[in-house]
């Protein structure tokens, strides 16, 4: 709002072009852009110092143990011997073993993990989008009661995986609500296809508020005069959700799909502890690593760890090439000065005849 | 061996000067079997230790420690509690080892841990002759060996027992608990045409998925006369004693003398359908007891040993025992604490105030504590024939294999032959290393 009633001249005054500027003399945007780009430099060497510490704690927490684990990945289990009845010391180097295994012998179980996760991604993630876009919808809404409501739709996202897994067992029990409800008993905590129902319903019961809440920060940014504008100019109230509410709120949308694809991807504690371990329809990768693990086979756990963390990571730079999800946030500074520079320009380029609209 | 045996005697003296309480620890070396290695650890050291073990859910743990403290102030014991559920406490014992760390001294393990501890040498091999072993039930014993030697002492033991109406049997005009299958679900048609019992089921005990599944097949399998792995540790599953057993479950599933629900069962859910009365007979562990006892069906139940094929069935074991970390110090401390922890007065203590099946014969015979606890003669069967679950070092993959395969076969995915089958290769695979 505030930005609204700055006159359009003295709104940017740091561009090259703004009159007036304190030398006397028309400044020529070449020049200006080499100002710009030594002040960069300096700051640059600033923010390379202060963020250095930042760095190093980086390399030690998360990119020294991806190495350990890749390293980790290329050896096998521990043998026995059978005189001794001991079991080496030493872990044999395997080289890509664990990795071509999955194409022989520990393929089914892989792939049939690597499908529910995939499964569960994509069906989690879409009925949560809808569902909550529309909760923010609801949230944003000025009613009575509006704090209750809230209030109301954010306990699932605060109450922990574990907690809501054991809530639901209950609730999915053999003499359970859900059966109750539905009058016909359903054994959904059973391996078998009603098992990845369940664990979609809990997963979704329990997430869909955390793209509500990003979703409502975005509506809460777009201005009300833009709906008053096109109720003015005729549009009904979907023509104004599809064609105002939608394109501006994409970008927090978009982050918060990404952040939920990113956790669903790693989905381990809600089917662990609704349904079980080692039930072949609900696996995920996550459990499949953890179980190898468990079973002291850290080889293969971490080869599984690795695969898993290559699927989210080529998820996760699809959604920014593609889609175009800023992850920085527009006006980051992490960013590199090309993209800054880009999204600097677009920004301009966007909210200026928004402003000039509404102001006039 | 000449002077193995001195230094035998020699820790055997020390120890006793030290721990002052136990009279009973320097038995005859007879009870074993001329365990080589067990003589290659010396137990030195002398300071705190930690006692590693699951939530002290009575508070009793804690109190034998508090004891033990008072007596030896300079070797103070530490209680480290981790969660309640089994696989979290080997998850952070196996992380424990796995860093070598001396954070954990004196570890509760699960009866089937041994095999699998031993043979990664994350706990120490024990010297035999300063337990008194012979004062305990066999089988619990045997839980605490690896390829004949001893690597944990038992401190608590359990065995399945079945639960039944007395009441409903009785007005059936039933006088004696069934000791055969058939003479169960006879019992039931009978009890069944009660009209107190006519939305009942006969019999449950845990399907579901997970370690209660091993348990259960396990004990169908023995009481049918067949075995899981042989004396060898050799996988001998696909016999037809063993389908027999499987068979049981199966085709008690198909004629819902189990209910169609109790694939989805853990030992709390058979529990509850039990005291909601659904159930006229249920499998499970004895803290069903106290807790039955203040239930709605208080007073209408009893306890009798699992039934079988041919006569009264066999039982999987339960319980704990205590093995020493390899990499822990103060490991004469340790030894002393583990005697003192498993001794004859803990055990009681523990089946006073927390109602743990002990590993001593004695105390089964109590009439003290069996007008306490009136199960306990009933136990005592269940676990002098009792067999412990296979003892294997890659446990964790062969009851995996068994959940497998036996699932698929209650949900009729397989038939029990296929199953079992499968079973057989599976486990020879896993024990072939």
């Amino acid at each position: 709002m505030a930005d609204t009633k700055v006159p359009p001249g003295t709104a940017a005054p740091d561009s090259g072009s703004a009159p007036g500027s304190r030398t006397g003399r028309p400044s020529s945007p070449p020049k200006a852009g080499r100002t710009r780009a030594r002040a960069t430099a300096g700051t640059g060497r600033l923010a390379a110092l202060l963020v250095s510490p930042t760095l190093l704690v980086l390399t030690i927490v998360v990119i020294y143990p991806t190495i350990m684990a890749l390293n980790e990945s290329l050896y096998g289990p521990k043998g026995l011997d059978p005189k001794t009845g001991f079991i080496s010391n030493t872990e044999p180097f395997v080289g890509l073993r664990n990795y071509t295994d999955i194409f022989t012998q520990a393929g089914d179980r892989f792939w049939n993990a690597f499908w529910n996760t995939t499964l569960f991604t994509v069906v989690t993630v879409s009925l949560e989008t809808v569902i909550g876009v529309a909760m923010a919808l609801i949230m944003a809404k000025a009613f009575r009661g509006r704090a209750l409501v809230r209030a109301g739709i954010l306990v699932p996202w605060a109450i922990p995986t574990a907690i809501s897994g054991l809530l639901w067992r209950w609730i999915f029990n053999a003499d359970g609500i859900a059966n109750v409800l539905i009058g016909h008993q359903v054994l959904w905590t059973a391996d078998g296809f009603q098992a990845k129902i369940a664990v979609i319903i809990a997963e979704v019961w329990k997430t869909s508020p955390f793209i509500g809440l990003l979703v409502l920060a975005g509506l809460q940014v777009i201005p009300k005069e833009v709906y008053e504008a096109a109720r003015i100019d005729g549009a009904g109230a979907l023509a104004r959700f599809w064609r105002i509410t939608l394109p501006l709120v994409k970008p927090a949308l978009l982050v918060a799909v990404l952040f939920r694809c990113l956790d669903a991807l790693r989905m381990f504690d809600l089917p662990y502890i609704l349904i079980g371990a080692q039930k072949g329809s609900v696996e995920t990768l996550s459990m499949l690593a953890q179980n190898e693990a468990s079973n002291v086979r850290f080889g293969p756990a971490s080869a599984y760890a690795v695969l898993l963390f290559l699927y989210v990571f080529l998820i996760a730079l699809a959604f920014v090439r593609l889609l175009g999800a800023d992850l920085v946030g527009e006006a980051g500074d992490a960013g590199g000065a090309k993209r800054r520079r880009a999204a600097r320009g677009r920004r301009r380029a966007l909210p200026a005849p928004r402003r000039a609209e509404v102001t006039a | 061996m000449q002077k193995i045996r001195t230094t035998r005697v020699l820790q055997c003296s020390a120890t006793l000067v030290a721990a002052g309480l136990l009279l009973t620890a320097c038995g005859s070396s007879g009870g074993s079997s001329s365990a080589a290695p067990a003589q290659n650890t010396s137990f030195k050291g002398r300071g705190p230790i930690t006692y590693v073990a699951g939530k002290d859910t009575t508070g009793t743990v804690q109190t034998i420690i508090n004891r033990w403290n008072k007596l030896h102030p300079k070797e103070k014991v530490t209680f480290i509690q981790l969660p309640t559920d089994a696989d979290s406490q080997r998850q952070q014992m196996i992380q424990n080892a796995e860093t070598k760390s001396d954070a954990y001294t004196v570890l509760a393990t699960d009866v089937v841990w041994t095999s699998e501890f031993a043979a990664h040498q994350w706990i120490e091999p024990l010297p035999a002759n300063q337990f008194p072993l012979r004062k305990m039930l066999q089988p619990v014993v045997e839980t605490a060996k690896y390829r004949g030697n001893l690597y944990a002492v038992p401190a608590s033991s359990n065995g399945g027992m079945l639960f039944y109406r007395s009441d409903l049997l009785k007005q059936a005009g039933i006088t004696q608990p069934p000791s055969t299958w058939a003479e169960m679900t006879a019992d039931c048609a009978k009890v069944e045409k009660l009209p107190e019992a006519k939305n009942m089921s006969c019999y449950a005990g845990q399907f579901q998925k997970y370690e209660g599944l091993t348990v259960n097949f396990a004990e169908a399998v023995n009481s049918a006369g067949g075995q899981i792995t042989d004396a060898n540790g050799k996988p001998d599953v696909d016999t037809p004693q063993a389908k027999k057993g499987l068979d049981f479950l199966v085709n008690s599933f198909k004629d819902k003398t189990i209910p169609k629900e109790a694939i989805t069962y853990q030992e709390e859910d058979g529990r509850q359908a039990f005291q909601a009365k659904k159930l006229v007979f249920l499998n499970n562990w004895p803290y069903v007891y106290a807790l039955a006892q203040k239930s709605e069906i208080a007073g209408k139940f009893a306890v009798a040993p699992l039934p079988g094929l041919n006569g009264p069935g066999t039982s999987s074991l339960g319980g704990s025992n205590l093995a020493l970390s390899s990499f822990a110090k103060n490991k004469a401390t340790a030894l002393d604490f583990m005697k003192f922890f498993s001794s004859e007065q803990s055990a009681s203590y523990f089946l006073k105030n927390a109602s743990l099946a002990p590993p001593y014969a004695d105390l089964y015979n109590d009439t003290a504590l069996d007008k306490q606890y009136p199960y306990l003669p009933v136990l005592k069967q269940s676990i002098t024939h009792a067999v412990p679950r296979p003892r294997v070092v890659q446990y964790g993959d062969v009851t995996s294999a068994i959940q497998q395969e036996v699932y698929a076969a209650l949900t009729g995915k397989k038939s029990s032959a296929q199953a079992l089958k499968d079973l057989q290769a599976d486990l020879q695979k896993l024990t072939a290393q």
